[in-house]
């Protein structure tokens, strides 16, 4: 199908772009790399009068070290992501995670923060971004904020942002070498969303877990931080039988309301989140 | 501010193209129903199928699921664009060569995927092949000879290199 016409807006700096969306209203809506907005064009599941293309603006693009964090502009491809010699070395959770988006037309175009901004429950990065306490940069006409993880996702598909702000960029801590970490995902065809998902980094010392961050994709209509697990995890012996761990991850949909659809039922999704959080929690501290 | 109709310029197939068009035009549609390039079909218009596969400043990108007006001042090319002259594209023969097709719908997109493929990656096993065209979906299931074609054109192309 076509999409229902709008204007386009196509600004060459933050500033220009911060003024259009001031300017266009509460129904004009940010375009990063399309790969979600466009389909939802087309299939006429969103009618923005105005599309605000932050395509051209240079300063939002990029991957910076800063001290023991990472920048990422909003507007990094999850290509040059998953390329990326920096969040490969410091941060490879996201590199994992980010390798399973969708697949490679897809990663050429689709952005770390356009992802991030769509915050559907079944994508990845979102969960990564809880998992690593990632912090949110807003952007308005008005000024700057900066947005914890935490509070960034709101509801389904809704985020902290006000109609009027752009996120401009994602920090991210480094995690040194002795954290490990894993992506495990399952979904039923190669480019699926995931019908659950779970993000995890794990700090281990002598043989047992140290602390672990775990959170979990599609299991409600936010990213979930799977704190249950990550408090029973603590001290947890990693040789051995993996009883410990087994049980820590039996915890992994306390809190958790996962949805009943097409894919999956609820319960089976209580029962995947488990299974996938005890595979992600081995794989995070094997190796 | 925002305007109705935007002039843009596109280069598809080594030839120069200034098209006035809607904002609201899709990339596919502008190599199909403007400039006539309908060797990039439509399939799924989801995003999902790969059909309309095309090499955007050099990656690949799926047509559907890009503006005309965000195409602007890009380098396009399409599957029409392969062959010079009458000498088809290593990755064309080795689609012929080795029956990596039977309705050909998604043959344009496969090609195009598999084209990113190899300059990323210029000696794919088959599970990289695989993951490289996991965005294409071919109805006909002939995957197995499209990734024996795959294959096919990197030794080729690796020949002709001298790698």
């Amino acid at each position: 199908m076509i999409p229902a016409t709008f204007d386009y807006v196509r600004p060459s700096t933050l500033g220009e772009a911060a003024a259009a969306l001031a300017e266009a209203g509460e129904d004009a809506k940010v375009l990063a790399g399309g790969q979600s907005l466009l389909p939802l064009l087309r299939l006429r599941l969103a009618y923005p009068s105005v599309l605000v293309d932050l395509g051209r603006v240079a300063e939002l693009r990029g991957i910076e070290d800063r001290g023991d964090r990472l920048h990422i502009g909003a507007m990094t491809t999850h290509d040059e992501v998953v390329n990326s010699p920096l969040v490969n070395e410091h941060c490879p959770l996201l590199a994992r995670a980010t390798a399973t988006v969708a697949d490679p037309a897809i990663r050429h175009r689709g952005t770390f923060g356009g992802s991030l901004s769509h915050a559907d429950p079944a994508g990845d990065l979102p969960s990564v971004a809880l998992a690593l306490d990632a912090e949110f940069r807003l952007a308005s006409a008005a000024g700057e904020r900066t947005v914890p993880a935490a509070d960034f996702f709101a509801d389904y598909l809704t985020t902290a942002l006000e109609p009027d702000e752009i996120l401009t960029g994602v920090s991210v801590p480094k995690l040194g070498p002795d954290w490990g970490c894993h992506y495990e995902k399952f979904h039923r065809t190669a480019q699926a969303w995931a019908i659950v998902g779970v993000a995890a980094a794990v700090r281990h010392s002598g043989g047992a877990v140290v602390e672990a961050r775990i959170a979990l994709t599609n299991m409600g209509a936010t990213p979930v931080r799977a704190h249950a697990v990550e408090s029973a995890l603590a001290g947890v012996p990693l040789n051995g039988s993996g009883a410990g761990v087994r049980e820590a991850a039996l915890r992994a949909d306390e809190g958790t309301n996962p949805p009943s659809d097409a894919d999956a039922g609820a319960d089976y999704r209580r029962h995947l989140a488990k299974v996938l959080t005890r595979r992600a929690v081995i794989a995070a501290t094997s190796g | 501010m925002a305007q109705r109709k935007m002039t843009v310029t596109v280069t598809v197939d080594g030839v120069r193209y200034e098209e006035e068009v809607e904002p609201r035009l899709l990339l596919v549609h502008l190599l199909r129903d403007r400039l006539g390039k309908t060797g990039t079909p439509i399939g799924c218009d989801t995003g999902n199928c790969g059909a309309c596969t095309v090499m955007l400043d050099g990656r690949s990108a799926k047509s559907c699921s890009v503006l005309a007006v965000q195409a602007d001042g890009s380098e396009i090319l399409t599957v029409e664009g392969l062959a010079s002259g009458d000498e088809w594209h290593p990755l064309q023969r080795a689609f012929h060569e080795e029956h990596a097709l039977q309705c050909g719908y998604c043959t344009p997109g496969m090609i195009m995927a598999s084209l990113d493929l190899l300059q990323v990656n210029p000696d794919p096993d088959d599970t990289e092949i695989r993951e490289g065209l996991e965005g294409n979906l071919c109805r006909c299931t002939g995957y197995a000879n499209i990734v024996r074609a795959v294959r096919r054109a990197a030794a080729e192309s690796r020949e002709v290199s001298g790698a």
